[in-house]
């Protein structure tokens, strides 16, 4: 929006002088290709041609042996076909919506909660709030590992702890069942996720001018309705963005379900993601996989419209 | 001061251009140097193999360069490797991974180039060959045996079970408090396939024919062992590792793990352990275990010289004294029957291995190239069962149909 508005500016002064109007303005549009240049070759290069490729190759044949020959043969539909006839996608469709949807609400509830609490100072608040941002500067791999070890039904540490308070009676198979473990893994994840949504909603927080909150109060707003008609509406914006960024980046979640129960027990945590890496990397079926990865990016690009759109209807009218 | 637009494009261009160049003949090859593509990413390993291709490589005139990776890891980067011209002069594969590679034209011959297998116990030349013609020479193997803490089986007064009601039975016996009789891998993966085939190949199972029925009676074993509470409903997520933390732990008296174990094993001196063969169905029935371990190829790199430079290498490392070397350094067990005898006496605590080696067979003799879509298969028919999805039978049916449609 800057940059539009300072050539805005600057272009009648240079059309003032009017002596070679047409040199003036080649130069500036060959000095903007110079800024723009950069970011086109880079987006080209590590987004667009990959993008090209995947798709492509979701139309080949593309297995080891294209690798030594570089012959990938084109066979239609064959690869989405094979795909979406396979009952594991259809399945692992299911569970990656399920997983983000719930990893979402509860990192969107509790980030949200855990913002609005620390928004008030208190003692001790920055050094709880640092050490609530732990669970986000662990590497996936290891809070992976951890929990594994924490859910196991014999030995981990939250049955032990449930059982000791007599909250169950037995121990739960947190993993182990494939009714329970991708609501465990849900249940990882929200813990995982926390962090990042509490520290960009309490940053949206302190946006919001105080004065607001003093009007409410002063018309006599309760704290809930405060919340509702001045917190919420201002922070909107930034919920928008919190959400959709989670979104993407949980969608294609494989590392901590590698790592938390490998897509086990009887595929019940089987996502898009881990699919797509077992037909690529252990079939080697490099066309199938590119099929899974497609659908991944079909989804995301659909968010992707729904999000700037809603963008646009947030800062639409201040243009 | 005037910059065409053209101007500014094609120097970038250009620049792209040249760095993509570059990129590419990056890190062409010194004539003399040997580049060994494995997963010894344990630094005590890649050392101790380092050791033994150096002094090797001396008499040949040429160095070995190690680029490990993690094991599951080998096969795309060396795929990745062959797209980009750059294949290693040796590529250390998994047992498993060789039929995908040699199926493609991607290795050569050993034998024609020289390398010997003289003196290799029959299972390890299967496992390197593919179509009858020998693509990779195995320096060790290793297998799965039956690993059972001695203290805890005393005091329960009894000897390692042999069959699988013996089995079920101490299992049951050996369980209480926080310890569990039994502990396997069934994680749906590598680890837990590999763990499945003992009882599946030794029960009459066979992974080319999954629906003749034939496999359940081991699926109804390990279904037996969690129902019974001997071993833990965990069994679904645990690998290899995690079995061998559990049985460190004290958590199991039994497991089913490797040699590769020993040297965590070893280190705990409270720990005291034995290794016993894998029980079968009836007594007297012949154990079955599955062969891992890696083979070393030689891949089509178009550089002769340096191919019968490999071979010489390979030759090298495969005398029997450098097998002993390599297996006691790792706990491998060595290929050749002369090396295996002197290693079964020098480490009698390891002789549960090495007695079954000559019955153990690898995973790909039966559908070679298939093996990746049978192993998926095959995991997901014991995580069906062990999860009780699905009966035996049924989970069979199933993994044949997935089996069958490249699933």
């Amino acid at each position: 929006m800057s940059s539009t508005q300072n050539v805005a500016v600057s272009a009648p002064v240079s059309d003032g002088t009017r002596s070679r109007p047409s040199r003036a303005q080649g130069r500036r549009s060959a000095l903007r290709w110079c800024f723009i240049a950069p970011a086109v070759g880079y987006m080209l290069a590590f987004f667009g041609y990959p993008l090209v490729r995947n798709v492509v190759m979701s139309f080949q044949h593309y297995t080891p042996s294209t690798f030594f020959d570089g012959r990938a043969p084109f066979n239609g539909l064959a690869n989405w076909r094979a795909v979406f006839s396979n009952p594991l996608f259809t399945d692992s469709l299911w569970h990656t919506l399920v997983f983000t949807l719930g990893s979402l609400l509860g990192q969107f509830t509790l980030g949200l909660a855990l913002a609005v609490f620390f928004s008030r100072r208190f003692r001790l608040s920055g050094v709880v709030r640092a050490v609530l941002l732990l669970p986000w500067l662990v590497p996936m791999v290891v809070s992976a590992v951890v929990w594994r070890k924490l859910l196991d039904p014999a030995t981990g540490v939250l049955n032990t702890l449930l059982m000791d308070v007599h909250l169950i009676g037995s121990p739960l198979p947190w993993l182990s069942s494939p009714n329970a473990a991708l609501a465990s893994a849900v249940l990882v994840n929200i813990w995982i996720g926390i962090p990042f949504n509490m520290v960009i909603l309490y940053g949206g927080l302190q946006e919001i001018p105080t004065d607001l909150h003093e009007a409410a109060a002063l018309d006599g707003a309760g704290v809930w309705r405060t919340f509702r008609s001045v917190t919420f509406p201002l922070l909107r914006p930034v919920v928008t963005v919190v959400l959709v960024l989670g979104f993407m980046s949980t969608l294609k979640i494989l590392d901590l379900i590698l790592a938390l129960t490998n897509g086990g027990p009887a595929d019940s945590t089987q996502t898009l993601g881990t699919v797509s890496y077992q037909l690529s990397f252990l079939q080697l079926d490099f066309g199938q996989g590119a099929v899974v990865g497609n659908v991944l990016i079909l989804i995301s690009a659909v968010f992707a419209v729904l999000y700037l759109r809603a963008n646009r209807a947030d800062f639409g009218p201040e243009r | 001061m005037h910059v065409p637009r053209g101007g500014i494009r094609l120097p970038a261009l250009a620049l792209a251009i040249a760095a993509l160049g570059l990129s590419g003949c990056a890190g062409s090859p010194d004539p003399n140097t040997l580049i060994v593509l494995n997963s010894a990413t344990e630094p005590h390993e890649a050392a101790d193999q380092q050791k033994l291709f150096d002094a090797c490589a001396a008499p040949l005139g040429v160095k070995v360069v190690q680029t490990s990776v993690p094991a599951d890891q080998v096969p795309s980067k060396a795929l990745r490797m062959a797209s980009s011209h750059s294949l290693p002069d040796i590529l250390d594969l998994d047992g498993s991974d060789l039929p995908t590679f040699a199926g493609i034209g991607g290795l050569l011959p050993l034998q024609p180039l020289g390398v010997s297998f003289a003196g290799q116990s029959a299972g390890a030349v299967s496992m390197g060959s593919y179509n009858g013609t020998q693509y990779g020479i195995a320096r060790a193997v290793d297998s799965l045996g039956l690993m059972y803490n001695t203290d805890l089986l005393k005091q329960a007064g009894i000897k390692p079970p042999t069959t699988w009601d013996e089995l079920k039975r101490d299992a049951k016996l050996l369980t209480h408090g926080h310890t569990y009789g039994m502990a396997f891998s069934a994680s749906p993966n590598a680890d837990g396939v590999f763990q499945f085939l003992p009882f599946f190949w030794s029960g009459g199972g066979n992974e080319a024919h999954l629906g003749d029925g034939r496999g359940a009676p081991a699926l109804q074993l390990w279904k037996d062992l969690v129902t019974d509470g001997s071993a833990s409903s965990a069994v679904v997520t645990w690998n290899q590792q995690d079995i061998n933390d559990q049985f460190v732990a004290g958590n199991a008296a039994m497991m089913i793990n490797g040699p590769w174990q020993v040297p965590v094993l070893g280190s705990i001196k409270s720990l005291h352990w034995a290794v016993a063969p894998i029980p079968v169905p009836a007594a007297g029935d012949p154990v079955v275990p599955p062969l891992g371990g890696t083979v070393m190829t030689i891949p089509r790199t178009g550089n002769p010289t340096k191919q019968r430079a490999a071979a010489q290498l390979l030759n090298c490392l495969n005398t029997a004294k450098n097998q002993l070397a390599w297996g006691e350094s790792e706990y491998y067990i060595p290929t050749r029957t002369d090396a295996a005898r002197t290693y079964e006496q020098d480490n009698p605590e390891l002789a549960g291995f090495v007695s079954e080696i000559p019955t153990a067979k690898t995973r790909v003799a039966r559908v070679g190239t298939g093996w990746s879509t049978v192993e998926t298969a095959l995991a997901s028919a014991f995580q069906n069962v062990l999860t009780g999805r699905s009966t035996p039978q049924q989970a069979l049916k199933q993994a044949q149909s997935q089996a069958k449609s490249g699933n």
